[in-house]
């Protein structure tokens, strides 16, 4: 159902929003520092830190609860400077909910068409359209305080949809909900932007929720975007070891580069007797060069047989815990150089003869084109 | 162990009992004493009234009581006009108070944490001062030679001595000033308490501050307004101290006329009776606040 979309790759498309050289200090301290972003008319964008990384300045710069230090802040063309909140084409979805406790359901999504002087009927029509979005008609009458937290939610998003935003922004639109209710919540957060075809810009603590949803994703660190990619470019060709490490689990392996035969870069860890054989073409590394080897957990074999000769990137080391995730079973392994190994199985049977036990002998091994070499 | 029981028993029954003792010695039985007296007639006794209750004949006691206090209370229209205008004064007063407080109150509640506490300490201030002898020096203040003139012919703003001590309007300036903390601080229990993000979630949603403080702060602010209003409407239409001092013999209000009933007119009877009165006119809007907020209440559990 997802239609292939891919805007930013496309040298004549026109952003939607651009930050340009964006810079926000308070008093001191840096939150966003000569940030430039662009974001492209219906996609559904994630900006991914941890707290305190300015992402959520970010967003509120958008929205125009904060004015920039520094730079332009674009929106279809026109700057938004000393434009002000309300008169903004954007909503923003609060990660409070924000919802007026002394109005009811019906009262808190006509809020915003109020203010725009839309006809009685007009809203009326329009909120309904609306409650049967989020699937609260039932609800229209009753109080904020009288609803759970997930109707909450879904009337904060029928509140901010009301107005046809050109663009939503959700400030961790699904944090105070619980992990079943999240994961459905997600699916259908999507279906509406993909339904309704709308700029959706999330800000967002949690990795899986970003993976999950976003066209794109923006990790920031330190006031800083340090890389901007597809879910699936972030999870396998990390850019830096903070990235590796912030989205999904990942192994890191000290190392040396040694040199380069046949298009695959040869290194050296004191974690194997011998060098590994990376396929990560893009590099440009030099002789000697320290580096990082990152490995997701996932793609690393675990046995307890010895690999024939010829196998390469052959890890040792013995069990320290496992844990069955029922999906899953994670095996800590302790190499001979004292670091922990984390590798995955995927429990593709129901069950299996002589598993591998705790204090066991084991090898892992994985392919070259599994690790991604990181230069710091 | 029965005994310990019992005596929880006993103690977690008198803890709410607490209030109603209070009440009952301080409130109600002075309340019936004030009402047994109006329903007397005047003597040049001591105490000023009979009948004087006695326990051997409780039916001719009770007999000699009757509402005649109070039949003179609706033929002379002095009572009538002195009631009223309280009422007047006290909710213009009222209406003076919350424009003047409000905007103090908002201000403390959105100034830095860290001075708010010194903010309501210096709000609570005056308090340390005798009501009275603030009230005395506003005559310094308002009188034609005073303070106010002096201040504002000093910078040219009027060239006649202003003329407002014994006035309505020096009350309103007396009332809105010694009962301004009455205000303020119900106020700004619930402007503390509201979330700012309201006012963003409501601008964000195409609405202006203007509009923003109509739609979102006043109405979470009703429960402050509406403790406000009462604390300082109820008082100040029983006010004596200031319509006295700073009204001159022209303000008209019901708590001086008890006053001259009880004590130049020597009429502990109809003075009682004024009192009841006043009573009345004061229970009203806390039952109708009350029944209000029931019905609020119920609405939005």
């Amino acid at each position: 159902m997802r239609r292939s979309f891919a805007p930013w790759a496309s040298p004549d498309a026109k952003p939607l929003i651009r930050f340009e050289n964006v810079t926000k200090r308070f008093g001191e301290s840096v939150a966003v520092d000569h940030l430039s972003l662009n974001i492209f008319e219906g996609e559904f964008f994630c900006l991914l830190g941890p707290s305190g990384c300015g992402k959520t300045t970010l967003m509120r710069m958008l929205a125009g609860f904060e004015t920039p230090t520094g730079g332009t802040i674009t929106l279809a063309g026109q700057d938004l400077a000393g434009v002000p909140p309300y008169r903004r084409p954007v909503n923003m979805m609060f990660q409070s909910y924000a919802l007026f406790p002394h109005m009811s359901v019906e009262k808190n999504i006509a809020f915003g068409l109020k203010q725009d002087g839309m006809p009685k009927g007009q809203i009326a029509d329009r909120v309904g359209e609306m409650l049967r979005l989020v699937q609260l008609e039932k609800l229209a009458r009753r109080y904020p305080s009288q609803l759970s937290g997930g109707q909450r939610q879904r009337v904060a998003l029928a509140r901010a949809l009301a107005r046809k935003p050109k663009v939503l922004l959700l400030d961790e639109p699904l944090g105070a909900l619980d992990k079943k209710l999240r994961e459905e919540t997600q699916f259908e957060l999507m279906d509406i932007q993909h339904d309704l075809n709308m700029t959706f810009v999330v800000v967002t603590h949690d990795q899986e929720e970003a993976m999950t949803m976003a066209d794109r994703i923006a990790v920031m660190d330190n006031g800083r975007i340090v890389q901007v990619a597809t879910p699936g470019e972030i999870y396998e060709q990390p850019k830096t070891r903070f990235i590796a490490e912030f989205v999904g689990d990942v192994n890191i392996l000290e190392s040396h580069v040694q040199g380069q035969e046949n298009g695959l870069w040869r290194v050296k860890t004191p974690s194997a007797q011998a060098p590994l054989t990376i396929d990560d073409p893009d590099e440009v590394l030099h002789s000697g060069q320290p580096v990082a080897i990152a490995i997701r957990p996932e793609k690393m074999v675990i046995q307890r047989d010895p690999p024939g000769p010829g196998a390469i990137n052959v890890l040792t080391g013995e069990v320290w815990d496992i844990g069955y995730l029922g999906d899953w079973t994670v095996y800590r392994v302790k190499l001979v150089t004292g670091e922990i190994l984390r590798v995955t199985r995927a429990n593709a049977s129901r069950f299996v003869d002589n598993p591998i036990d705790w204090d066991e002998q084991v090898y892992v091994t994985f392919a070259p084109d599994a690790a991604v070499i990181l230069a710091e | 162990m029965i005994e310990r029981s019992l005596i929880r028993r006993l103690t977690s029954g008198l803890v709410p009992a607490v209030p109603y003792l209070w009440l009952g010695v301080l409130f109600l039985v002075p309340f019936l004493i004030v009402l047994k007296i109006s329903l007397s007639d005047p003597a040049v006794a001591q105490p000023p009234y009979k009948p004087v209750f006695e326990w051997s004949d409780i039916a001719g006691f009770l007999s000699a009581l009757d509402f005649e206090n109070f039949a003179l209370l609706t033929e002379d229209d002095l009572y009538f006009r002195a009631t009223l205008s309280s009422v007047r004064i006290a909710a213009v007063s009222t209406l003076l108070l919350l424009l003047a407080g409000f905007p103090i109150a908002y201000g403390m509640a959105r100034a830095p944490e860290r001075y708010r506490s010194l903010l309501v300490a210096l709000v609570i201030l005056p308090f340390w001062t005798s009501f009275l002898i603030r009230i005395y020096a506003w005559i310094a203040i308002l009188k034609p030679e005073g303070l106010l003139t002096q201040a504002l012919m000093g910078i040219g703003l009027i060239s006649e001595p202003l003329d407002i001590l014994n006035t309505e309007i020096a009350v309103y300036i007396g009332i809105v000033y010694a009962y301004l903390p009455f205000m303020v601080l119900p106020l700004y229990a619930t402007l503390e308490k509201m979330d700012d993000t309201l006012l963003e979630a409501a601008l964000d949603l195409g609405s202006t501050p203007w509009r923003s403080f109509w739609t979102i702060t006043v109405p979470l602010a009703m429960p402050g307004i509406v403790a406000g209003s009462l604390l300082c409407f109820i008082p100040a239409v029983g006010e004596f101290v200031i319509p006295d001092l700073l009204g001159g013999s022209e303000t008209l209000m019901i708590g001086r006329q008890l006053w001259s009933e009880f004590f130049s007119n020597r009429d502990w009877p109809l003075a009682s009776a004024v009192a009841i009165l006043l009573l009345i006119i004061l229970v009203m809007p806390i039952v109708i606040y009350r029944d209000v907020e029931a019905r609020r209440v119920e609405a939005r559990p």
